[in-house]
């Protein structure tokens, strides 16, 4: 199952990029999966991935919790807590 | 009247009260929120999630129309590169009564600050950048809002 990856602030500057198509083995069953997944390739991802705590996400454009299943998910986005306003 | 707007232009905020007054409400209230000077910032840029940012801020203006009997709601909010002085967000609404226009403005400051997929980058004089560390006292201030009910 493949769907885009976006990152944002300082996930996406460690990481490097600004997103890519993945398709992580069926294991991978929810978001907290997904960070320890793509956190296992090392480098730029331990990097920014290394504390779950200060990550936040969103699956199809809605935030969710680290513990949210992503079966079915077009559009996944990690990133820190937001600081706008 | 409900106006979401995600832009990089300035905006004036005396230009959106008008046409919130123009909707005859009884009482208009507005939140405009500015770059700060201090910590020797020069400049500060804001990060965004395109595909989301539209739909999250229309999602707290339900929220607020739904809590409050607002007439017209204005949320612009601005990314990209802006110094200090400048003008970041602007939240203003319009109702018959004087509680609802305050509460449902304060509200859409503090959801949004939570809710709207938005980062901030420092830029300091001696060169360097830092990301804008979430406050508790945000999650607080968003929080004081929830609905008590599970």
């Amino acid at each position: 199952m493949s769907f885009e990856l976006l990152y944002f602030a300082w996930v996406r500057e460690a990481i490097g990029r600004d997103g890519e198509t993945v398709d992580p083995p069926a294991e991978v069953a929810d978001v907290a999966g997904l960070i320890a997944w793509l956190a296992a390739r090392g480098g730029g991802y331990a990097e920014a991935l290394a504390e779950p705590a200060r990550l936040r996400a969103a699956i199809d454009q809605v935030f969710v919790p680290l513990d949210a299943p992503i079966a079915g998910a077009r559009e996944i986005a990690i990133f820190p807590p937001v600081t706008g306003g | 009247m409900i106006e979401v707007r995600v832009q990089v232009e300035p905006f004036e905020p005396g230009a959106e009260l008008a046409r919130l007054e123009a909707l005859a409400p009884g009482a208009v209230a507005s939140f405009t929120g500015l770059v700060r000077g201090d910590d020797g910032l020069v400049a500060m840029e804001l990060e965004h999630y395109p595909a989301m940012t539209q739909a999250a801020l229309e999602r707290v203006v339900a929220e607020a129309m739904a809590r409050w009997p607002l007439s017209g709601v204005i949320v612009i909010h601005r990314h990209g590169r802006l110094v200090p002085g400048d003008r970041i967000v602007f939240v203003g609404t319009a109702s018959s009564h004087r509680a609802a226009a305050l509460d449902g403005c304060a509200f859409l400051i503090d959801w949004l600050k939570t809710k709207a997929p938005f980062w901030k980058r420092e830029l300091l004089g001696d060169g360097s950048a830092r990301w804008v560390e979430a406050r508790v006292h945000d999650d607080e201030a968003a929080a004081r809002w929830e609905d008590p009910t599970p």
